[in-house]
């Protein structure tokens, strides 16, 4: 009994701590008020109407949207291409190349958007949206192959196996054989890199310039200060990517 | 529809370790050859070039007279059943066995015509909707063999597809392998552990140790007259007697015994004798052996005796139940010499 | 003379073609920018624009500069005190859910302590700082308690806690992660042997699960070190992290080489940690 309520109690203070900014923001941002800060006055939708007004929020929307799905996208192809290269066990150096794929995951993003930008620069290439995608598909790819390496085991070799017996080119053993027998892990991959770069904002802001997403036209709303408008962005913005990682979580979910 | 093989000394290196040290074979058209050895005699070795999923070190593959070494499982004569079945989990059952049919081109209506032909085959008619998880070990198995087929592959290659199924299931199975091949007349080359399975069902057996062939023929003649001790000893039980070649027989401590050779004198060599050679009866004597273990086996008694001549010899027989003979008891046994097989030590 | 075709050079050209394209984007976007900072970080800043001058004295004047060192300090004292707290909160949530939790409940609680981990953290930074503001939620509580209230806007405090909340989060997956894959079986049988709870902790599941745990303290040490938006939202601008200083020296000053050489050395610290952890998973048990 006694451990019971040790435990409880633990689990109530550390849920309570990790939900305690989100309810916050959310609860404020129906705030009928000019401040996000107590005393709560009351609710209305005014800012989350004015975030769906804002034309330069919902470009920024418009364009983290493309710029995740179209960066996950390649990095989901890149990843489960090489993913099946390192599985099939007679890649030369398989090691070494697996080190050097999941690579770029033990290095700050600020570093990997740094070296972008000076590369960019010297290269003379201007920013734009394509170059934060670009950016977003270097962070994504090792996460997309570690997870496809992951879902191609013993199962799936076998079957290949037996698809090329049976006289499958290479292209069909991919599409008819090895693709949808790791269907799940290859959605997961996806939404997961839907998230990442979606949420993502150092690398977005740096390889960025005249059109840019969500986070850095949060980033810019935040020099105005606390505002319930943010708050709204904000609540949006975790609504996304909770509904993304739902996803994730059912996908996965299934495949058991 | 149905094809030769010649292997002649294919070799395979693994780095360091030979797995395939000179094997040359010759399988007609049409037969149901057995390769049998212990794990690791390279049997899956060689199956996986005939397959197309290896090339040999060294040697030369041939099928229907077309050499195969560097021609990719893809474009070759032979399909495989393997070991776990390796059915496509995301596909009915109907759409496993129409794959090979689908790669070559054939359209859908005629492909799922000729598939539900083959699953009624292996006794499976109308279950073409299921998913292979569906399915016990058994019908997996036949499934696999019905997807291996549908292709009309002049050579089939099994990999130990009896492995995982249960004794009783294995037994049964192997009488109906027998029968498929006999319908479809291809060549099938079928790799197991299973001495017994091996015997059952071959027409060509083929004992391997490592890397290498010990011995080969159909299954009587390997049974009755090992060319090799190996052989001798895989295929079951076997009592081996040390002796010298006088006077063009071999001296044994049990006197002159088995046929005659033409080894030079002096010559030092083993007789064979399986256990249920030896027995009670008439025969070359083996005079009085006390039993030191006995084993009820149902059909018969399994004992294992010391001659009197030859204290270090212990020797295996098989006894009818009716004799009595228990732990301690003297008997007199006598050999069967006409089953003796003579082979030259090395 | 053309080597005979073989089946196994076919497969190894096969499966070079199919990594090919990553490593090709991996090296082209990811190694040759690093190598491009490597060289910039040598170059100096002057009035003409970049010159290759091929010096250290980026690095030099890092560490003849108080303001830098001091910054280093800063990011090296956070990253450590977080790491330390984080660990400390998540261990006993991840031991309740992979242990004390029935099982069907698990998945269900550690999806629900992870869930804020997937807002955009210039979101959950913000958050924080409506907390922590002045006239904020805390100090509403606080005030309604009649406790004194507290001053943490733009401060170290509230880096740190904008931190450990995240860091919390992500220490609660990898560690319940090593603790689940336990077997139940061990604890059983050290019980069995007479071993008391905290002997079962001590001498079976702490040394089991702590490569796991080393794992999750590294990656926070990692990400900690190297992020830019919660100490600049949290922490305000009088006490600098090291990507702040790298950031001022693109914006304000755009001294790219500068920039660069901060980076390498934020590298540095990193692979330092690395180092030391895999030098000590490395080593035999004591």
């Amino acid at each position: 009994m006694m451990r019971f309520l040790i435990c409880a109690g633990y689990m109530a203070l550390l849920y309570g701590f990790i939900f305690l900014p989100v309810g916050v923001l959310a609860l404020y941002s129906f705030q009928d008020g000019r401040f996000p800060i107590p005393p709560f006055q009351g609710f209305s939708l005014r800012w989350h109407i004015e975030v769906l007004g804002d034309s330069d929020l919902m470009a920024a929307l418009a364009h983290s949207l493309m710029v995740a799905f179209a960066s996950s996208a390649v990095a989901v192809t890149l990843g489960f291409l090489a993913a099946r290269a390192v599985a099939g066990g007679r890649l030369p150096g398989a090691r070494a190349i697996r080190a050097a794929l999941t690579a770029p995951l033990s290095v700050s993003y600020l570093v990997i958007g740094l070296g972008l930008l000076a590369s960019f620069n010297l290269m003379g290439q201007g920013l734009s949206l394509s170059t934060v995608a670009v950016g977003h598909i270097v962070i994504n790819t090792p996460l997309c192959f570690a997870i496809c390496a992951a879902a191609i085991g013993p199962a799936q070799m076998a079957a290949e196996r037996a698809a090329r017996d049976l006289g499958a080119s290479e292209l069909r053993v991919m599409w008819l054989i090895t693709a949808p027998m790791i269907l799940p892990a290859l959605l997961a991959a996806f939404l997961l890199s839907v998230t990442f770069s979606w949420d993502e904002f150092i690398i977005a802001f740096l390889l960025s310039r005249f059109d840019v997403t969500l986070p850095v036209e949060i980033w810019s709303l935040l020099r105005s200060g606390l505002n319930p408008k943010t708050n709204a962005v904000g609540s949006l913005v975790f609504m996304v990517s909770a509904v993304a990682v739902l996803g994730v979580e059912l996908t996965m979910m299934r495949r058991r | 529809m149905t094809a030769p093989i010649d292997i002649v000394d294919v070799t395979k290196r693994y780095g360091d370790a030979m797995a395939l040290a000179g094997v040359t074979l010759g399988i007609e058209a049409g037969e149901y050859c057995v390769l049998v050895g212990p794990s690791g005699c390279g049997k899956t070795t060689l199956l996986d070039i005939l397959g197309g999923f290896s090339d040999p070190t060294g040697g030369a593959v041939r099928i229907d007279g077309r050499e195969m070494v560097g021609v990719p499982a893809a474009r070759r004569p032979t399909t495989t059943v393997f070991q776990d079945y390796a059915l496509f989990p995301h596909m009915s059952l109907l759409d496993n066995v129409a794959f090979g049919l689908r790669m070559r081109g054939l359209g859908r209506s005629r492909r799922l015509a000729r598939a539900e032909e083959m699953l009624e085959l292996v006794g499976l008619a109308g279950a073409g909707a299921k998913r292979p998880t569906a399915l016990s070990g058994g019908q997996r198995q036949r499934v696999a063999l019905a997807r291996a087929l549908a292709v009309e592959p002049d050579v089939l290659l099994l990999d130990e597809p009896l492995g995982a199924l249960d004794l009783n299931l294995r037994r049964a199975m192997q009488d109906e392998l027998k029968a498929i091949q006999r319908r479809v007349g291809a060549t099938f080359v079928h790799v197991t552990h299973d001495q017994e399975e091996a015997m059952a069902i071959a027409d060509r057996i083929v004992v391997m140790n490592a890397g290498r062939i010990e011995d080969q023929g159909p299954p009587e003649r390997v049974y009755r007259r090992p060319a090799s001790r190996f052989a001798a000893a895989f295929l079951g039980e076997m009592n081996f007697v040390p002796g010298v070649v006088q006077g063009g027989r071999a001296m044994t401590v049990f006197g002159a015994l088995g046929p005659a050779t033409q080894l030079p004198e002096g010559a030092r060599v083993t007789l064979c004798a399986r256990p249920e050679h030896l027995r009670p009866g008439a025969g070359v004597s083996l005079g009085v052996v006390r039993v030191i273990e006995a084993v009820f086996q149902g059909m018969h008694r399994k004992v294992t005796v010391l001659p009197e001549a030859a204290p270090d010899t212990p020797l295996r027989a098989r006894l009818p139940v009716g004799l009595a003979a228990d732990v301690g008891d003297l008997i007199t046994l006598a050999l069967d010499a006409e089953h003796l097989t003579l082979l030259e030590d090395t | 003379m053309r080597p005979p075709p073989s089946i196994e050079g076919r497969d190894r050209r096969r499966a070079l073609a199919l990594a090919a394209p990553a490593l090709l984007w991996t090296l082209v976007f990811f190694a040759l920018p690093f190598g491009v900072m490597a060289v910039l970080s040598l170059w100096q800043r002057t009035d003409q624009g970049l010159q290759a001058a091929w010096t250290l004295a980026n690095y030099a004047q890092f560490l003849n500069s108080p303001a830098y060192l001091q910054a280093a300090l800063n990011s090296l004292e956070i990253t450590v005190v977080v790491t330390v707290l984080s660990v400390a909160l998540a261990y006993p949530l991840a031991w309740i859910i992979a242990v004390e939790l029935p099982p069907r409940f698990r998945r269900l609680a550690l999806a629900l302590a992870v869930v804020p981990f997937w807002t955009s953290y210039v979101v959950r930074s913000y958050a924080w700082s409506l907390v922590l503001a002045k006239r904020g939620v805390l100090n509403g509580w606080l005030g309604d308690l009649g406790l004194p209230l507290l001053d943490l806007a733009n401060s170290r405090a509230a880096t740190v806690i904008g931190f450990t909340h995240f860091f919390t989060m992500l220490l609660t997956l990898t560690i319940y992660a090593s603790l689940v894959q336990l077997p139940p079986n061990l604890r059983r049988a050290a019980a069995d042997l007479g071993a008391g709870p905290l002997q079962i902790f001590r001498f079976v599941v702490w040394p089991l699960a702590l490569p796991g745990v080393m794992v999750g303290a590294f990656l926070t040490f990692a990400l900690c070190i190297g992020d830019y938006v919660t100490p600049q939202i949290l922490g305000g601008g009088n006490d600098l992290a090291l990507p702040q200083l790298v950031m001022l020296q693109i914006g304000r000053r755009a001294d790219l080489p500068m920039a660069a050489a901060l980076s390498i050395i934020l590298m540095a610290a990193v692979t330092l940690a690395y180092l030391c952890m895999a030098r000590w998973m490395k080593a035999p048990a004591p």
